[in-house]
C-alpha cells in the first residue's frame, strides 16, 4: 500500500469537519434530553465523545460506499448524510422518519445516501459489509464498504470468522473499530488480553494501524489511505480508533462501572475542542466563526425537531403490510 | 416436456437454471465449486461460484449484505443444522431488514439446508428443524415433497425477494420423480391438495407427504377415503387450503417427521382447532417423531420416527373402529 496522502488542513476542510462533529454533538444531547422527557420512546445509545470517528471517516465516503453502523450509530448515519429531521422523526417513531418507525435508534437505515443499516447485535453488521464489497466487485464497480463496531465486538466469533473471510477473499472493506475502552458496562481489560485491535487481526495480514480516535484529521488521513487503496481493489484493512464515550452504554445508565471523566480532562479529550483550538492556533477559526458553526448546528437539530414532532404517526397496520417484500 | 430426474438433481437444475437466467444469482457454500470441472464453475465462473470457510455466521452475513446490494444469493449449507451456528444472521438479520428498514431494503437470498437424514447419522446430523424458523416474520421456509416440487420451489424462492430456507429432506435425495426440463416454477406460500378423499385430511410435510400418501392407499382398502394435503411452504402457511379441506373431511391428521411439541405439526393443529373448529367431528391426531434426540442405532432410530403404520392407526381413531358411512 502507498503512503497515506497529505492533505492540507485547510479552512474550509476545518469547518466541514468542526460542522459535521457539532451536528452530531447537538444532535445526541438533544436526543437525550427528548429520551428523559419520553418524547424518544426507546432504548438509545448515544456517541457523545465519539464523533471524530463518524467524522473523518464518512466525510471521505460518496454516497455509493456502504456503510454499516452498530446499535451507536446515530452519528455513523448523519455524518453519512441522512437528513436530521428523517433521524429525528425515526427516534420518535414517527412515520416520516429514516424507517418509518419501524426500525428506532438500533435500526437505522438510508439507502440513498448509503448509509446500510445500523444492526442491534454486537458484530452482527460485519458480515454484512463482507457483503456489500463483494456486490461492488462482482458489479465492477469501485466502491468500498465500510463497518464501524465497538472493541467489544472484537472478542466474537462473528469478528474472527469475517476478516478470515474478507482476507482471504481480498475484499474491498474497511472494518473501523471504535475503541472506547468500554464494551457495554465492562472495561476492555475484562474482556480480552490483547489489548490492540490491530493486534487481534495481525496473523491474517490486514493492513492496519491505531490512530488517536478524538483526533479528526488523524481519523481522517488514515483512512484515505486505507480508501485509495481500496478503491483500488485492495483490502481489507482495519482502522482502530482509540476515542471514549461520555455517556453511559446507554441512556440513564447509572455509569456505577467507571469514574466520570473530570471537566478539564474532557476539555482535552473532547475532539470538537480540540480541533477547535487547532483553528485557532493555526488561524483559520476565530471565535466567531466557531460560535457561528454551534450556532448553525443547534438551529438545525431544532428545525429537525419541529420536522419530527410535525410528522404524524405511521398507520399501526403498516408492520403487517411490511413483513414480506412483495 | 417432463423427464424422471432425482430430488437432488431437480434442485441443482433450478439452480443452475436461475444462474443462465439471471446473472446476479450467485451460489457459495463449504466444499462447492472445487475443480474447474465443476458443472456451476464451468457455466458461471469462480466469481459466481465459490467455496468459503467453515463459517457459517460470516458466510450468511456475507449473502445478507450482498442481497442488500441486489444480488441473489443461494448459500449452499448441506445439513439445516449447520445453521444453527448462525442464528443471528439467520433469524436476526436478514428477515428483520426488510421491516426494520420501512420497506427500504430487500433481502433476496436461498439458503440451501438438508434435514431428516435418518440414516445413521445420529444426533448432530439428523434433525427436523424447519419448525424453528417458520415463526420468525420475514422469513420463508419451504419444504419440497417431490422432485417437480424441489426444482419449482427451488426457482421460486430464488426469484423471491424475501430470505427463504428451502429445506430438502436427505432421505429423498434420490427418490426419481417427473421433472419439467425447462423453467419450472411453483409459487410460494400455496399449499396442494396430493390426493382427494372425503373421509379424513391428513397434512403431510416434506418427506411425510409420501409417507401419507401410502397411508392413504392402505386405508382405502378398509373404505376409508382420505385427503392429502401438502403445505409445500411453512411460512407463509396456506391456512385457506387445509382448513378447506377439513371443512369437507371433518377429520384431521398432522403428520410430522419433526418432534411434537413447538413444531409445525402443532401449528397447523391450532389454525384449524382456531379457524376450522366447527367443522371438525373428532380431535385432531398428531403423528410427530418422538421428543428425542435422534439416537444412532437403527432400531431406536425407526421407533422415534412416524411411519406409515402410526399414520394408518391415527386415521383409524380419528374416523372410529367402524367404517365412515355418516
Amino acid at each position: 500500500m502507498d503512503a497515506p496522502p497529505t492533505e492540507e488542513l485547510d479552512a474550509a476542510l476545518g469547518v466541514e469537519l468542526l460542522h459535521g462533529m457539532w451536528r452530531i454533538r447537538v444532535f445526541e444531547e438533544r436526543v437525550g434530553q427528548l429520551t428523559r422527557a419520553d418524547e424518544v420512546h426507546g432504548l438509545v445509545h448515544l456517541s457523545i465523545g465519539q464523533e471524530a470517528v463518524a467524522v473523518g471517516v464518512c466525510s471521505r465516503l460518496s454516497n455509493d460506499d456502504a456503510v454499516y453502523g452498530n446499535h451507536r450509530a446515530h452519528g455513523h448515519a448523519i455524518a453519512k448524510g441522512a437528513p436530521l429531521g428523517r433521524v429525528m422523526a425515526e427516534l420518535m417513531g414517527r412515520d416520516d422518519g429514516l424507517c418509518r418507525g419501524l426500525g428506532g435508534s438500533m435500526h437505522l437505515v438510508d439507502v440513498e445516501h448509503g448509509f446500510l443499516g445500523a444492526t442491534g447485535v454486537v458484530g452482527g453488521n460485519v458480515p454484512l459489509a463482507l457483503g456489500s464489497a463483494l456486490a461492488g466487485r462482482l458489479a465492477g464497480r469501485d466502491e468500498v464498504a465500510v463497518v464501524f463496531f465497538g472493541d467489544g465486538a472484537v472478542q466474537g466469533g462473528i469478528f474472527v470468522e469475517s476478516v478470515n473471510l474478507a482476507a482471504l477473499w481480498a475484499l474491498p472493506v474497511i472494518l473501523v473499530c471504535e475503541n472506547n475502552g468500554f464494551a457495554e458496562f465492562t472495561p476492555r481489560s475484562a474482556h480480552s488480553t490483547v489489548e490492540r485491535v490491530t493486534d487481534v487481526v495481525a496473523p491474517y495480514g490486514l493492513a492496519r494501524t491505531t490512530v488517536d480516535g478524538n483526533d479528526v484529521v488523524a481519523v481522517r488521513r488514515a483512512f484515505g489511505g486505507f480508501l485509495e487503496a481500496a478503491r483500488r481493489g485492495e483490502g481489507p484493512f482495519l482502522l482502530e480508533c482509540l476515542t471514549h464515550r461520555l455517556r453511559g452504554h446507554y441512556e440513564g445508565d447509572p455509569q456505577r462501572y467507571r469514574e466520570a471523566v473530570a471537566q478539564d480532562e474532557w476539555q482535552r479529550l473532547d475532539p470538537i475542542r480540540r480541533l477547535e483550538r487547532r483553528g485557532h492556533d493555526e488561524g483559520w477559526l476565530d471565535g466567531e466563526a466557531a460560535a457561528r458553526l454551534e450556532k448553525s448546528a443547534r438551529d438545525e437539530v431544532e428545525e429537525a425537531v419541529g420536522f419530527a414532532r410535525e410528522s404524524p404517526f405511521p398507520a399501526a397496520s403498516l408492520t403487517s403490510d411490511l413483513t414480506y417484500a412483495t | 416436456m417432463a423427464r424422471e430426474i432425482p430430488y437432488i438433481q431437480a434442485i441443482g437444475e433450478a439452480v443452475h437454471q436461475e444462474m443462465a437466467r439471471d446473472e446476479t444469482v450467485i451460489y457459495f457454500g463449504q466444499n462447492l465449486g472445487l475443480t474447474e470441472d465443476d458443472p456451476y464453475v464451468k457455466a458461471f465462473g469462480g466469481d459466481r461460484v465459490r467455496v468459503t470457510p467453515i463459517s457459517e455466521t460470516a458466510e450468511i452475513g456475507m449473502a445478507v449484505g450482498a442481497a442488500f446490494a441486489g444480488f441473489r444469493p443461494v448459500v449452499q449449507l448441506y445439513m439445516a443444522e449447520f445453521m444453527l451456528v448462525a442464528m443471528d444472521q439467520v433469524v436476526n438479520e436478514a428477515p428483520r431488514f426488510y421491516g426494520m428498514s420501512g420497506g427500504e431494503v430487500r433481502v433476496p437470498l436461498v439458503l440451501q439446508a438438508g434435514y431428516g437424514f435418518t440414516a445413521g447419522w445420529a444426533g448432530q446430523h439428523t434433525g427436523t428443524i424447519y419448525g424453528m424458523f417458520m415463526g420468525v416474520p420475514g422469513l420463508k421456509v419451504v419444504v419440497p415433497s417431490t422432485p417437480a416440487d424441489a426444482k419449482g420451489l427451488m426457482t421460486a424462492s430464488i426469484r423471491d425477494d424475501n430470505p427463504v430456507v428451502f429445506f430438502h429432506n436427505y432421505l429423498m435425495t434420490l427418490e426419481h420423480g417427473d421433472v419439467p426440463e425447462g423453467e419450472h416454477v411453483v409459487p410460494l406460500g400455496e399449499a396442494v391438495v396430493r390426493r382427494e378423499g372425503s373421509d379424513v385430511t391428513i397434512v403431510g410435510i416434506g418427506w411425510t407427504v409420501g409417507k401419507a400418501l401410502a397411508a392413504a392407499e392402505q386405508l382405502a382398502a378398509d373404505g376409508i377415503e382420505a385427503e392429502v394435503v401438502d403445505p409445500r411452504t411453512l411460512a407463509p402457511l396456506d391456512v385457506a387450503t387445509i382448513v378447506h379441506s377439513v371443512e369437507k373431511t371433518g377429520r384431521l391428521v398432522v403428520v410430522d417427521q419433526a418432534t411434537r411439541h413447538a413444531s409445525a405439526a402443532a401449528v397447523i393443529a391450532a389454525e384449524v382447532a382456531s379457524e376450522g373448529f366447527s367443522a371438525l367431528k373428532a380431535p385432531i391426531g398428531l403423528v410427530t417423531a418422538l421428543d428425542a434426540t435422534i439416537p444412532y442405532s437403527q432400531p431406536m432410530e425407526e421407533y422415534l420416527m412416524p411411519s406409515e403404520e402410526r399414520i394408518v392407526a391415527a386415521v383409524q381413531q380419528a374416523v372410529g373402529s367402524s367404517p365412515v358411512a355418516a
